[in-house]
């Protein structure tokens, strides 16, 4: 034991130049991410306070989180975001990969463009939904109603919550669809021409040669993509911040909406520590089961 | 077969057409509606191109005093967080990618389990940080937040690259007797240009258009970054949209413009971090 600790010493002194390369990183690591997580951890079972010294509460703001109605109202709207979302940018980001994955004049462009909606600020893009949108002169309105007949008068999308939450869905679907096409693009280039050649000489269809070559190809493209999308819905917050604000009433809160209402409006901060250790958790519940169910079927 | 083909082809190109239209109307309607004076913004029919198109709310924007210092903070915050975030990552890199040591795989999973945890799962023990730090309310407090945020990710690209490179590059250099701060600056950081501009596009664009984090630190206006004057000026003029969508397009175009001239970087970047 004790020689192995002595080894253990000379091997960490003489690799001592190769730790320097390490420590700053680890110092702002440790300081702005590590100590906050564990920090918010403590938080969660304090009744924190801003300047007094904070009381320990024990479980109270985890209870307290079970019987606040919008909390339940903020986890039905993100998960109806990610059932919604998630599905609806792989969907369209396969379609356009397929579309893309071939010979044709201008494929980087339209890779550019599909792709353009991803780089932009997620503040600049939601002000843009919330402007075409608006139930005044929305062009959205205006193209429905008076160019393609298709509504009898002009809805007020963002002052109900069903039609804002569509809209605040819209917009993840828009913005996500071309990081799903670059992942989808990838995927595609890496399973071998051959296959889709001897299976064109068998007089296999496109559909055939999609159905029984691509997907299952893809599978493990399509697992990464489920779980990272899935995390990322489960973060949806800007877009609800500057579009409906969770409002009317909180009908539109989601999870980190409302756990920023409640720390930094109410201040209540060992409640939203809570709230977003709840989060988490279920974060990490909901990535561990796709992993587990999805990825072992994986065969070749 | 030939015509088959053509018609595939055909359908091809009329359906991305059809997408890249549904991308690009959003960004064009916020251009066109940027060259609108105040009485055009909220009228129906909704003019596509302005009919009476005026530079007047850019002029405006850009000769407010409080947009330009908009503009420079975030110009500040992004620098800062770019330098310090690509130095400190790639020196981790480095030490990750070529040398073995006691405690490699506890450091380096460490580093990887941030990628996992949502950053605003942070922002309230931060905030209390910053509090007790003094970071809150000054630009240069943001920086150290938005570095450790960029830390895990950027360390990760880099490793891939740098362990890629033949083992005999430090070997020789070890020999003259170069110190192993020698080699990383003079051999593994001139080889690894590359993937150096794709960390320092993705921090860069990630500082500049972060919103969360500037929005709770930063309360005097005169501190604010361009995303949150943006959306609180909105929130505060309703319906000054002529005026919200020139300053979106000021801060929209150097993003466009950067992602355009390494849109190579940015796929090749996506492509080797996102599928392994």
């Amino acid at each position: 034991m004790l020689k192995k600790l002595r080894n253990l010493g000379s091997e960490v002194s003489k690799k001592k130049g190769v730790y320097l390369f390490l420590v700053p990183g680890f110092l702002f690591f440790a300081t702005f991410a590590v100590y906050p997580l564990l920090f918010s951890l403590r938080m969660s079972f304090l009744d924190w306070k801003v300047i007094q010294k904070s009381a320990f509460v024990g479980l109270q703001n985890y209870i307290r989180a079970f019987h606040d109605p919008i909390v339940g109202i903020a986890f039905r709207n993100t998960i109806l975001y990610g059932i919604i979302t998630v599905p609806g940018q792989m969907v369209l980001g396969l379609g356009a990969a397929l579309l893309l994955n071939r010979r044709l004049r201008g494929r980087v462009v339209f890779r550019a463009i599909y792709y353009l909606p991803v780089v932009t600020s997620w503040v600049v893009v939601a002000l843009i939904f919330k402007y075409i949108f608006n139930d005044q002169a929305g062009v959205i309105n205006y193209l429905l109603k008076d160019v393609f007949h298709i509504i009898p008068h002009y809805i007020g999308w963002l002052i109900e919550p069903w039609t804002a939450l569509f809209v605040v869905m819209a917009l993840g679907i828009w913005k996500g669809i071309g990081w799903s096409m670059v992942i989808f693009l990838a995927g595609l280039q890496s399973i071998p021409h051959e296959l889709y050649e001897a299976a064109g000489i068998d007089g296999a269809s496109s559909l055939q040669q999609f159905r029984k070559i691509t997907v299952p190809l893809l599978r493990s493209t399509l697992v990464f993509l489920l779980i990272m999308l899935g995390i990322g819905s489960f973060n949806v917050f800007i877009s609800i911040y500057v579009i409906t604000h969770g409002g009317p009433f909180n009908q539109t809160q989601v999870v980190l909406s409302w756990m920023y209402t409640q720390s930094f409006d109410y201040l209540h901060f060992g409640y939203g520590a809570a709230l977003s250790w709840i989060l988490f958790a279920v974060i990490f519940i909901a990535s561990f089961l796709q992993y587990k169910y999805l990825h072992h079927k994986i065969q070749y | 077969m030939q015509q088959r083909k053509g018609i595939a082809n055909g359908i091809t190109v009329v359906l991305l057409l059809l997408g890249a239209l549904i991308m690009l109307a959003p960004f064009l309607y916020m251009v066109s509606t940027a060259f609108k004076s105040h009485t055009y913004v909220l009228e129906l029919p909704p003019q596509f191109i302005p009919r009476e198109p005026t530079a007047s709310n850019f002029v405006k924007v850009w000769k407010s005093e409080n947009f330009r210092q908009y503009f420079l903070n975030s110009l500040l915050v992004t620098a800062g967080t770019t330098v310090l975030a690509v130095a400190i990552s790639s020196m981790m890199a480095f030490a990750f990618a070529r040398f073995e040591f006691p405690g490699k795989s506890f450091f380096f999973w460490t580093l990887m389990t941030a990628l996992m945890i949502p950053g605003m799962l942070l922002i309230i023990p931060q905030f209390i940080l910053a509090k007790q730090l003094h970071l809150l309310n000054s630009l240069w407090g943001l920086i150290p937040f938005y570095t450790s945020g960029n830390l895990a990710f950027n360390t990760f690209l880099l490793k891939g690259y740098f362990e890629g490179l033949p083992k005999e590059l430090e070997d020789s250099a070890h020999i003259d007797g170069a110190s192993l701060f020698t080699i990383y600056v003079r051999i593994f950081i001139p080889l690894a240009k590359a993937p150096l501009a794709v960390v320092t596009i993705f921090t860069s664009l990630m500082a500049w258009d972060e919103f969360v984090l500037a929005l709770t630190f930063l309360n005097d206006p005169s501190k604010w970054t361009l995303p949150i004057a943006i959306a609180l000026f909105q929130g505060e003029h309703m319906t000054e949209w002529g005026l919200v969508f020139a300053a979106s397009t000021i801060a929209v175009v150097p993003v466009i413009g950067v992602f355009i001239a390494f849109q190579r970087y940015f796929i090749q970047g996506i492509s080797t971090t996102g599928v392994k």
